[in-house]
């Protein structure tokens, strides 16, 4: 499933993100890139250990005069169910945490057309969140125009491939892009796209 | 003088805690011992609370947070097993998670990565084998003993503090880039030093 991803995201992407400190939007491409790529989840695993150590050692988390109450404990509590795996999952196409969260399909999203060519839909973020997290389906040899961003844009490709002057982004590939970056991708021209694009603010469109 | 917890006798490099800890955790989940869950109480409960208020909770909802935490290793610790990481790993990530629904009280995008292993089919190489994680800990932890203070600095604001990137930029007045360099350069170092451990 992961073996042909050759572009992930940023490495301090990563960190923030196993740090809980990247902004809604961009965390959710993450997880969903993450939930594809064999690799990022083994960076992740080792991230997590400099969490951990931070959380252990940092001398500002040393206090020892807290006092806290255990709370009671429920016996019977303690029995957990194992999730119930959904039943075509191995066959979904959409990110497992895309598709979990907004119990969507990549068969049935509902899309909406914005312009010749290219389609939407735009999944919510929680109350107050900035930023844009939306699913985009592009016709095969769409062209955008040339374009910078106002802050942080992630794309993640689920189907098909675009390229821009950095290469080739297949399913699975991620483009992790700063506000001072300016592109002008081109979708597969037999293939199409769809993607994930998430942004630390609002898209324009 | 109170007792050294095991916390912090890790911190003094006595690895024989990590084992007691993992002891605590097998105990709790196999014999619900409420007994071992207030040890572990006393272990970790304070250190919650003073991550959760550095986070930005108040008092009351540090110690709301942490005893949630704690409870979902009592009702979790089934899942846990030591080839998965150390218990302060999986510890600090149920923090974590908390602390992102309830304080930034936006969806948490994060898994536990035992949940992620069975939510999705994966061609993972297992992280070695149970002493390893424990080697793992060490190594990083001897890693960021020897990090440059300003790399220190950005990966505990960002970890610690919860500052998204933007967020430590504007604190430490410096570029965007420097800070996302600083978060790349302190992973480097870490993933060099686990390099052979794979």
């Amino acid at each position: 499933m992961s073996t042909t991803i050759s572009r992930h995201p940023d490495i301090a992407s990563l960190m923030s993100y196993v740090a809980g400190s990247l902004p809604e939007p961009l965390a959710a491409g993450v997880s969903a890139h993450v939930s594809m790529c064999t690799e990022c989840r083994r960076r992740l695993r080792d991230m997590e250990l400099i969490g951990a150590e931070l959380f252990r050692a940092s001398p500002a988390l040393r206090a020892r005069k807290i006092e806290i109450t255990v709370p009671d404990l429920e016996q019977d509590g303690g029995a957990r169910e194992k999730p119930v795996p959904h039943a075509n999952r191995a066959a979904e196409k959409l990110p497992e945490p895309i598709a979990r969260k907004y119990g969507l399909a990549f068969d049935t999203i509902p899309w909406r057309p914005i312009g010749e060519g290219a389609w939407h839909y735009r999944l919510p973020l929680s109350p107050g969140v900035e930023g844009d997290l939306r699913l985009f389906k592009f016709a095969p040899g769409y062209k955008f125009q040339l374009h910078g961003h106002g802050g942080a844009e992630f794309t993640l490709v689920i189907d098909g491939a675009f390229s821009d002057a950095t290469g080739v982004y297949r399913r699975g590939d991620a483009q992790d892009l700063d506000d001072e970056t300016q592109h002008q991708p081109i979708v597969d021209e037999d293939l199409g796209c769809v993607c994930l694009i998430a942004c630390d603010r609002p898209l324009e469109s | 003088m109170l007792e050294p917890s095991f916390v912090d006798l890790l911190d003094r490099g006595q690895s024989k805690a990590w084992g007691r800890m993992s002891d605590l955790l097998g105990k709790i989940a196999t014999e619900r011992s409420g007994d071992a869950f207030r040890r572990l109480f006393e272990q970790y409960g304070p250190r919650l609370v003073a991550y959760m208020m550095r986070q930005g909770a108040d008092a009351a909802t540090a110690e709301e947070l942490a005893q949630e935490t704690l409870l979902t290793v009592w009702s979790k610790a089934a899942l846990y097993s030591s080839d998965k990481g150390t218990p302060t790993t999986w510890i600090f990530t149920i923090a974590r998670n908390l602390r992102i629904d309830a304080l930034r009280k936006t969806v948490c995008w994060q898994e536990l990565s035992d949940e992620l292993a069975e939510t999705i089919p994966s061609d993972d190489v297992a992280p070695d084998h149970a002493a390893s994680a424990r080697e793992r800990q060490e190594r990083v932890q001897a890693v960021l003993g020897t990090l440059p203070a300003e790399q220190r600095d950005v990966i505990t604001l960002a970890f610690i503090d919860g500052m998204s990137q933007s967020e430590i930029a504007a604190q430490l007045t410096l570029p965007l880039g420097t800070v996302k360099s600083r978060l790349r350069l302190a992973y480097e170092k870490v993933r060099n030093a686990l390099e052979d451990l794979r």
